[in-house]
């Protein structure tokens, strides 16, 4: 029987966390994540759950302590934001490298500077090349029903790459909503033991972990770790496949919302996508055709997919929670318009940015933008700049 | 100095079973021979003789920060570790191990492990006095139990002898010239050995390659086998960062430890103990005048820079008498 439950959505992952219970978890405070370490150290302490905490000095640590662990043989976990994710960046890529399936939580939070504390998408976007998976949250249902997902996806034989659950600070990390919970018995059965086939602590076969690689082993290294995140998209599908079953809610790679008939859409990518869908329900009543398309699996990117989900459409708006400073609009927009191009879509595309240091973004601003993407079907695209800010202070 | 003043006043005392030093001699090595590093490197003195202090028979994680030995002795697709080897990145050797050791006693605790482990660490002084500072400091903070072995060569010798916080006063690096407005590094070294004392770990001691080595592998035995963290500091001379012919490098540590510009010292749950006291301490030209790295030191008119080096370390040796209560 499963649980409902008033959670925000820290809460919602530390239960997550509680319930797979992995070896080890080195981890360092930072604002929106701190709950995390902070619950299940709780836990710990309780006697609910028997993860080995570190309790580290950086957050470049809690990586390379969480590339040590996993290497040794643990299931391994850690949380951060912002920062502290720039702070893991180098070990980020050793990581994926070493095809270690560690799972961090990711809650989303502005890279500085100014120093704010507040949701964006700059700090996972900028890692978004680092050789992990990262799948993002539009609620604390979803952030939940991820983390659950992750070791399975992480440490299937195919993939053994390191995994982000990503899910918006405050608004999410700190949104009490109501969600379900699966049984302990449940999730303990989902996710299974960690039986890694290479590891240091295997007294049958010590291993050496990190090498330096010249020129002519570096690069087939890469390609098979690039193998590794094409093999993700099917586990992903498949793992989402066999999570249905046992939680009734279904996950892929997106979600379109109203999508199928639209000829408006909005993409965008965590909770945006709430607001967005009032302002889809509200315009589906007055008779508009709009929709939005949810990005759920950013990496590995399913291209084809998103472009074939779109391909009705007149007009889309790439909404970008942070900016590239490519002065060519953010990372969801400009890999979506290769996506498109590829299709040979002939939809309109216009690159937004929003939210950013927290800024809110509003059904109104949504209802807008709609409004605009019909104008650009109807007379053509007229913009000016590359792409566009919304919800900027003139 | 010869091997019986070493019997005179041994390493630190230990209730541990040394092996003889026959016995530790016929020890197989685990680091095996065919790696690339530079004939007469001290790092790999330092390495062969600290695992050998492993008893027969146990099992060890060994981990290593970036730098010459990791690159010259883990090359894709060769290891030259007969143990479980892990390396990371430049500056966080003491986090890596401290992962792995956590994660021994996660699945010890779990019951997917038997056997036990021993876990050691190497890091150059560039890996441990500077960019990997924090991240040792951590890991001896947390006790995690490990041994944090610094092959110190004063220097960044794998990206050509760049000064570190570990370069003695006055040598002549990349960063550092020598030249018509500059005699060599200005700044004296850090003593990270005091440092990791004052994290009031078990043990910390330091030594060099002296006499038949029974100094490094008594302190080595005692780090390894010592519960709780541990952090030993080798001065491993570099014969292209120092700048000698390499069969010198065992009159190079001997003159080091005769000048008292490298004592040999170990502090042992706080009680600081010296483990050579020369009978007569020698002048610092003595280890100065060995090295190419110290030659403008020589030239007329510098003689006040040795006299200034000379002042520091005395007061350095001083300090320490005093610690060990002598």
């Amino acid at each position: 029987m499963a649980v409902r439950k008033s959670l925000s959505g820290n809460e919602a992952v530390a239960y997550a966390m509680k319930q797979i219970n992995p070896d080890v978890m080195p981890a360092f405070p930072i604002t929106p994540s701190t709950e995390l370490p902070q619950f299940v150290s709780s836990y710990i302490a309780n006697g609910e759950m028997d993860t080995e905490f570190i309790p580290v000095e950086s957050e470049h640590s809690a990586m390379s302590a969480a590339i040590g662990a996993e290497a040794a043989g643990a299931r391994t976990m850690t949380a951060t934001s912002s920062a502290g994710l720039a702070l893991m960046w180098e070990m980020l890529y050793v990581a994926a490298s070493n095809r270690l399936p560690i799972a961090l939580a990711l809650v989303n939070r502005a890279l500085s500077g100014p120093l704010n504390i507040n949701c964006e998408h700059s700090d996972s976007m900028g890692a978004r090349d680092s050789g992990w998976i990262q799948i993002y949250a539009e609620d604390n249902q979803e952030a939940y029903d991820n983390f659950i997902q992750a070791y399975r996806i992480a440490e299937h034989k195919d993939v053994m790459l390191p995994i982000m659950i990503c899910q918006d600070g405050f608004i999410i990390s700190h949104g009490v909503s109501n969600i379900e919970l699966l049984e302990d018995e449940t999730v303990k059965a989902f996710v299974g033991a960690y039986h890694p086939k290479h590891y240091l602590l295997n007294a049958d076969e010590p291993m050496a972990v990190g090498p330096y690689a010249v020129s002519c082993y570096g690069m087939e290294a890469k390609r098979a770790q690039a193998q590794g995140m094409m093999h993700a998209k099917q586990v992903i599908l498949d793992v989402a496949e066999e999570f249905e079953k046992i939680s009734g809610r279904k996950y892929g790679f997106y979600e379109g919302y109203q999508l199928e008939d639209a000829e408006y859409a909005i993409v965008a990518i965590g909770s945006a996508c709430g607001t967005t869908k009032d302002a889809v329900d509200e315009l589906r009543k007055a008779g508009k055709r709009v929709g939005l398309l949810k990005v759920r699996v950013f990496r590995p990117f399913p291209g084809k997919e998103l472009a074939d989900a779109l391909k009705g459409c007149k007009a889309i708006a790439v909404m970008d929670r942070c900016e590239s400073f490519s002065a060519n609009g953010g990372p969801l927009a400009a890999e979506l318009s290769a996506a498109l191009f590829q299709a040979k879509s002939q939809a309109e595309v216009i690159k937004i940015v929003y939210g950013l240091n927290g800024r809110d973004y509003t059904v109104t601003e949504a209802k807008q933008l709609f409004a605009d993407l019909e104008e650009i079907a109807a007379n053509g695209r007229q913009e000016t700049e590359e792409y566009r800010y919304i919800g900027l202070r003139e | 100095m010869s091997q019986n003043s070493f019997k005179e006043i041994p390493a630190g005392h230990t209730s541990m079973p040394f092996g003889s030093y026959k016995e530790i001699q016929e020890r197989p090595d685990r680091l095996a021979p065919g790696h690339r590093l530079c004939a007469g490197c001290g790092g790999t003195i330092a390495v062969r003789n600290v695992l050998k202090a492993l008893h027969p028979g146990d099992k060890a994680v060994v981990g290593n920060a970036t730098g010459c030995l990791e690159v010259s002795t883990f090359t894709y697709p060769y290891t030259a570790y007969e143990d479980s080897y892990i390396h990371n990145a430049f500056e966080n050797a003491g986090a890596t191990l401290s992962g792995v050791e956590t994660a021994y006693h996660a699945l010890k605790k779990k019951g997917r492990i038997k056997e036990e482990y021993k876990f050691i660490t190497f890091g150059g002084d560039g890996g441990t006095y500077d960019i990997g500072f924090q991240s040792l400091s951590g890991a001896m903070e947390r006790g995690h139990d490990m041994v944090y072995v610094c092959y110190d060569n004063g220097a960044y010798m794998n990206t050509g002898i760049q000064r570190s916080s570990a370069t003695p006063m006055y040598a002549d690096t990349t960063t550092t010239p020598v030249g018509k407005k500059s005699n060599g590094k200005p700044q004296g070294r850090k003593d990270l050995a005091a440092i990791m004392a004052a994290h009031n770990i078990p043990y910390v001691a330091q030594t060099t390659f002296i006499g038949n080595m029974m100094d490094l592998y008594q302190k080595s035995e005692k780090a390894i086998y010592t519960k709780g963290p541990a952090f030993l500091n080798i001065m491993a001379p570099c014969p292209r960062g120092w700048r000698y012919d390499a069969p010198e490098i065992i009159r190079i540590c001997k003159m080091a430890v005769e000048t008292c510009y490298w004592p040999l010292f170990e502090v042992t749950d706080g009680t600081w103990k010296l483990s050579y006291r020369p009978k007569e301490k020698l002048p610092l030209e003595e280890f100065l005048k060995l090295q190419g790295r110290f030659k403008h030191l020589f030239l007329p008119g510098n003689e006040y820079l040795i006299e200034a080096f000379q002042a520091e370390v005395d007061r350095r040796w001083e300090e320490l008498l005093q610690r060990c209560g002598l």
